[in-house]
């Protein structure tokens, strides 16, 4: 059996160890299964790794492996399978290196927490669901993994079940996936009808000879991001992620930034011939993720919420993902995928860190002049902000700038310039953030103030790891500009994702746009310490200016609450209206009715039976009568 | 060495009831074992049989068929693919079923558990009968332990649900009988013998207008057991009422003899009506899909939530079973066994809630999770299986009902679809209110979690589940054999019959199986 195959095999173990005896293990066992399964899991995908580097080598650079048979009748057919590849092995590094170092860091952070087995019982299992995912052969047992994470998300949100918000937003997680989920699977249907398969390497021949309708093609892509809609939030099926938020910090940062929410993108990266072979499906996807991408910075702008901030900004991030993928960029979406896992996970664990140091606070407006208090978790922080807010030669950067490029390069003007808009908010957003943290007056009470500490060194560790790796990785793809063979990081896709057309962008051109972005990081940036250092009334008196604007924000355009009302209530008020009026009210009167008419039938028909001789006499006197009557004439 | 082993696994389960008889009521803890001890005998060999069934072969294997009444009355039974792992299914429950009776049922208990083994003995029979007098007998038989469950051992209303279900039941199948009849006499005024042998009546070619009106006579008797929508009034009001046990089977088994019914005698024995009606007949199940679905959404009572939940459900199946080939049917058969499974599962959890509590209302329930931690991961488990998690079996009898409705007709699928959604908002939507949330009332502070007979019951459903859901081949290969040919035999009934449309007599109906058995690609 090929390396990749044990990938999976030790966090599911994890899982089911841990879930049927979570309860009854001493903490720190827990921890160490939890942690050392996950730690397998890593080093397994980087032996894979390696091997596929020798491997490609000699040229074989997409490996399968056939478990079992899974589904079968007829002419349908699933398999167990595995399929390891450059992308697939981007993504198994990811998923099992941050994965491993937010596990470890939820020792720290969940170690006063009543059910810990349960919480690391999930965890494992979330990352068992996510490498079956991303090493899933066809679409079918690829979908064992997306309703698995989305299980485990569901699980996670609602960790803390007796609250209220948290139970309510695990169902919601749930139930808004289910909606892509269901394009997901006509999807599936639709592309198995016309090829015959689902298996990713039999799609791609499929497409290639154009065995499938253009027509056909489309409708099964944009079914399939569908899916990906509601896996990776974007419009209009984003609205469970902000409420995510109610799970704990760790579990924001791996599921709900660095990987599960990744997976749409992944999706229609692993999908590239399908969208490629289809553009008015790319282009829906690049509006879409455009859209997304400004649309979720302009809420992030005000909100208070240390946490929403930043679950705004992921799906922000996640639309410059799209946006890429759909303008045919797909090794660009991938490097930002790659590039996001690692400053997100590490702004949300940053923030984690606080949300702990402060004793839970996770309200900004409560905040302020941390920097001192917390001298480790600060420049991290930081850190994870210039990242994302694309102060040059940081990872997030090169990658943004990555999907830009391409964006223009493919004449798609509208949707880059929505990419720069985002970009100015990217900075700014994050920076208010910084400042309202770390700068400025101390807001948080007395009692809080006494008992505010820095993290201990379990959960400070990994987030230096993460600043780490948020710096550098950026370097593995460095833009055309400074050569042909630079960009490392989609070279090594090109098996799977097919390198971009050539842009016709001219080298002074891409230089401009180079400057651009980095222009619009500074201005983000810039703002922001106009507004939240230099003159804090500002942010205030702007707000008082345009209220309903600043409310419009806040309640992130109200989308909830439209949601709430023409789509939710209708359906429910409706279902009980017909379930009285129609269920009960018509067909099972009718029922009743039936069997009521049969009563009084008999009843009536009872009637006649008096008992008196006279009447018999005299009814049978009227039948005689009768009968002589028909008779005679 | 051939012992009738079919004959065994009917009547072990009436023999039991008939020793029960012997002992005295009082004696509840020999009553109990005597019963476990004859269901638990019936269930060990219908694995006997499972492990001897030859999936290989495609029609019926251990075939017993004597004379009985004459006029065509035999005693025959026999077991194929689409009967194997409805008996399993059925054997495994019973014993489950006495099992929880235990503590739920406190008078009567003699009663209870000869009810439950007639009523066994009477599912049993109706998936293994060939022929059509005997089919209708077991039918009959197990409609009135059924009776008698509801109306002695249920709630408040119980008479009212337990008469509607046999009156409603009744109607059906008394259209039933009279189509019996019917077919008697047609097949011997062609054939110059009697027959009611269910192969032997559907070589018969009948004419459009008696197909017309035996399959509505038919039809309408599975419909209503199904149930179909309108005809599915009658099931919420007796599941809410009836005894826990009897909710499991009445969901778990007795829903799938209305489906059962479809494909081993609606289908193959008219086929050009259901040409006709086919249509009609998945209108009806794509409404009833949605509409289950809607319902269970706004129930107040967890019981009638599941009740509706299998309105929606079933819809599914037999929307399977309308598209009619190898694909969609594999999916039908496993998914009833599937929904046995998880909406049994579900009704022994309601019932582990009601006993505690003497509650089944939602708005009564919040923070179970915290009080019975182990429960709740199980029903959790039960209501993934439900909607349809991948890698537990909901969803690879569900994936296959889609594909195989898909290649049918794909207007249908979109709509059936839905199902994916709607299962998920009524199934956590109740999840969320009983399970989680603070603890707000007494009556939930008071839960203690479920112990080790009920988890007995629970753990081997709960592996079904995972066998079912991680190697569904393992079940799907046994049946492929009779499904494929009974989705060709089907096909070409039809193609046949619209070459000529005179009532006569065809003779054993071949179609090649490998290539073309109407799978439209």
């Amino acid at each position: 059996m090929p390396v990749f195959v044990f990938i999976p095999l030790a966090p599911v173990l994890g899982a089911l160890v841990l879930f049927l005896f979570g309860r009854r293990l001493p903490r720190r066992t827990i921890s160490a299964l939890a942690c050392s399964t996950i730690a397998a899991a890593f080093v397994f995908s980087v032996a894979a790794f390696i091997n596929l580097l020798s491997t490609a080598a000699s040229g074989q650079n997409i490996l399968t492996y056939k478990l079992f048979t899974w589904i079968s009748a007829g002419a349908f057919r699933a398999d167990a399978a595995f399929r390891f590849d450059p992308l697939a092995a981007v993504m198994v590094l990811v998923v099992t290196g941050v994965g491993l170092l937010i596990h470890v860091y939820s020792v720290g952070y969940m170690s006063r927490e009543r059910d810990y087995g349960r919480y690391f019982a999930c965890l494992n299992l979330f990352t068992f669901a996510m490498l079956l995912l991303v090493l899933a052969d066809n679409l079918v047992f690829m979908f064992v993994g997306w309703e698995g994470v989305g299980l485990c998300s569901y699980l996670l949100i609602g960790y803390w079940f007796e609250k209220p918000s948290a139970a309510d937003a695990g169902k919601k997680a749930f139930l808004v996936n289910r909606i892509g989920d269901a394009g997901f699977l006509l999807g599936i249907l639709f592309l198995w009808t016309a090829a015959g398969t689902t298996s990713f390497f039999s799609l791609e021949i499929a497409v290639a000879g154009s065995v499938i309708a253009p027509s056909l093609a489309t409708l099964s892509a944009v079914l399939l991001f569908i899916g990906a809609a509601g896996k990776s939030a974007q419009i209009p099926l984003y609205i469970w992620l902000p409420d995510a938020m109610e799970g704990p910090t760790p579990v924001s940062a791996l599921i709900h930034a660095a990987t599960m929410v990744t997976a749409g993108v992944y999706m229609v990266a692993r999908l590239n011939p399908l969208y490629s072979f289809s553009p008015a499906a790319g282009q829906i996807v690049a509006f879409v993720g455009a859209l997304t991408a400004v649309y979720a910075g302009t809420i992030a702008l005000v909100q208070n919420d240390i946490k929403r901030v930043l679950a705004y900004s992921t799906i922000s991030q996640l639309g410059y993902m799209f946006l890429g993928c759909g303008v045919g960029a797909y090794a660009a979406g991938v490097f930002h995928l790659f590039t996001h896992a690692f400053f997100k996970s590490l702004l949300f664990l940053a923030a984690g860190s606080v949300i702990h140091a402060l004793s839970g606070e996770q309200d900004l407006r409560r905040m302020g002049g941390l920097k001192k208090y917390l001298p480790r978790t600060y420049p991290v922080f930081l850190v994870g902000a210039l990242v994302i807010a694309g102060v040059p030669f940081l990872s997030g950067f090169f990658s943004k700038d990555a999907i830009l490029v391409s964006a223009f390069a493919r004449g798609q003007w509208f949707v880059g310039i929505l990419g720069l808009a985002g970009a100015v908010l990217t900075a700014f957003y994050m920076f208010r953030l910084i400042f309202l943290a770390f700068f400025g007056n101390e807001r948080f009470p007395a009692e809080v103030k006494s008992h505010i500490h820095e993290s201990p060194a379990v959960m400070t560790r990994p987030l230096a790891v993460l600043a780490f790796l948020s710096i550098v990785a950026g370097f593995t793809g460095l833009p055309a500009v400074l050569g042909k063979r630079a960009n490392l990081f989609s070279r090594f896709l090109e098996p799977v994702v097919r390198p971009a057309a050539e842009g016709n962008l001219s080298l002074g051109a891409e230089w401009t746009l180079i400057l651009a972005s980095a222009a619009c990081a500074a201005v983000g940036i810039w703002l922001a310490y106009l507004f939240y250092v230099r003159n804090t009334a500002l942010p205030g008196r702007w707000a008082a200016r345009l209220p309903r604007i600043y409310r419009l924000l806040g309640r992130g355009y109200y989308v909830d609450e439209i949601y709430g009302a023409i789509v939710v209530n209708p359906l429910v008020r409706g279902a009980d209206a017909v379930y009285r009026r129609f269920d009960l009210g018509i067909i099972d009167a009718a029922v009743d009715g039936t069997g009521r008419a049969a009563g009084y039938f008999g009843k009536a028909a009872g009637l006649v039976q008096t008992g008196w001789i006279k009447d018999y006499a005299l009814a049978v006197l009227f039948g005689l009568v009768i009968f002589l009557g028909v008779l005679l004439f | 060495m051939n012992a009738p082993l079919l004959s065994l696994i009917t009547f072990l389960p009436l023999a039991g009831a008939i020793v029960l008889i012997f002992i005295p009521k009082e004696e509840r803890r020999r009553l109990f074992i005597a019963a476990i001890a004859f269901a638990v005998a019936a269930f060990v060999l219908s694995l006997v049989l499972a492990v001897r069934f030859d999936g290989n072969e495609a029609g019926p294997q251990f075939v017993e068929n004597r004379p009985w009444l004459g006029y065509g009355i035999h005693y025959h039974l026999g077991i194929d693919g689409i009967s194997l792992y409805l008996v399993l299914l059925t054997a495994f429950l019973a014993p489950l079923v006495l099992l929880a009776s235990r503590t739920s049922i406190r008078d009567r208990f003699k009663e209870y558990l000869l009810f439950m083994l007639i009523l066994e003995t009477g599912m049993i029979g109706v998936f293994l009968s060939l022929n059509l007098f005997l089919f209708y007998v077991f039918w009959e038989a197990a409609l009135i332990p059924m009776y008698f469950l509801i109306g002695i051992f249920g709630g408040k209303r119980r008479v009212y649900a337990t008469t509607k279900f046999v009156l409603y039941t009744m109607a059906g199948s008394l259209l039933m009988l009279v189509g019996i009849f019917v077919l008697q006499g047609t097949y011997a005024r062609l054939s110059g013998s009697y027959s009611l042998d269910i192969f032997d009546l559907s070589r018969m070619v009948l004419s459009n207008s008696t197909q017309t009106w035996l399959f509505l006579a038919f039809g309408l008797a599975f419909a209503i057991k199904v149930p179909l929508f309108p005809f599915h009034t009658w099931l919420p009001d007796a599941h809410v009422e009836a005894p826990t046990g009897a909710s499991v089977l009445l969901a778990a088994v007795l829903l799938k003899m209305g489906a059962y019914g479809f494909i081993r005698i609606g289908f193959p024995l008219f086929p050009d009506a259901v040409k006709r009606f086919a249509p009609g007949l998945a209108v009806l199940a794509v409404i009833g899909i949605v509409y289950g679905g809607f319902m269970a959404l706004v129930q107040k009572d967890v019981k009638s939530l599941v009740a509706y939940s299998s309105v929606s459900h079933m819809g599914l199946v037999l929307l399977a079973v309308a598209a009619w080939n190898t694909i969609s049917l594999q999916g039908a058969i496993l998914q009833m066994i599937n929904h046995g499974l998880s909406t049994g599962m579900l009704f022994f959890a309601v019932g582990v809630l009601y006993e505690r509590t003497h509650t089944r209302m939602i708005s009564d329930f919040g923070g179970v999770g915290r009080k019975m931690p182990v429960f709740a991961a199980l029903f959790l488990a039960a209501v993934l299986s439900s909607l349809g998690l991948p890698g537990l079996n909901g969803f690879a009898g569900e994936i296959l009902c889609f594909a195989g409705i898909f290649a049918a007709h794909k207007i249908w699928a979109v709509l059936a679809v839905t199902t994916v959604i709607l299962a998920a908002a009524y199934l956590l939507g109740m999840y969320r209110k009983v399970f989680h949330g603070p603890v707000t009332n007494d009556r939930v502070a008071a839960l203690r979690d479920i112990g080790g007979r009920e988890l007995l019951i629970f753990i081997p459903i709960i592996l079904l589940m995972f066998w079912i859901g991680l190697f569904p081949g393992t079940f799907l290969k046994k049946t492929e054999a009779t499904v494929s040919r009974y989705a060709a035999t089907v096909q070409s009934r039809r193609a046949e019959h619209v070459r000529t449309n005179r009532p006569r007599l065809v003779s054993e109906v071949t179609p090649e199986l490998e290539a073309g058995t109407g799978e439209t690609r």
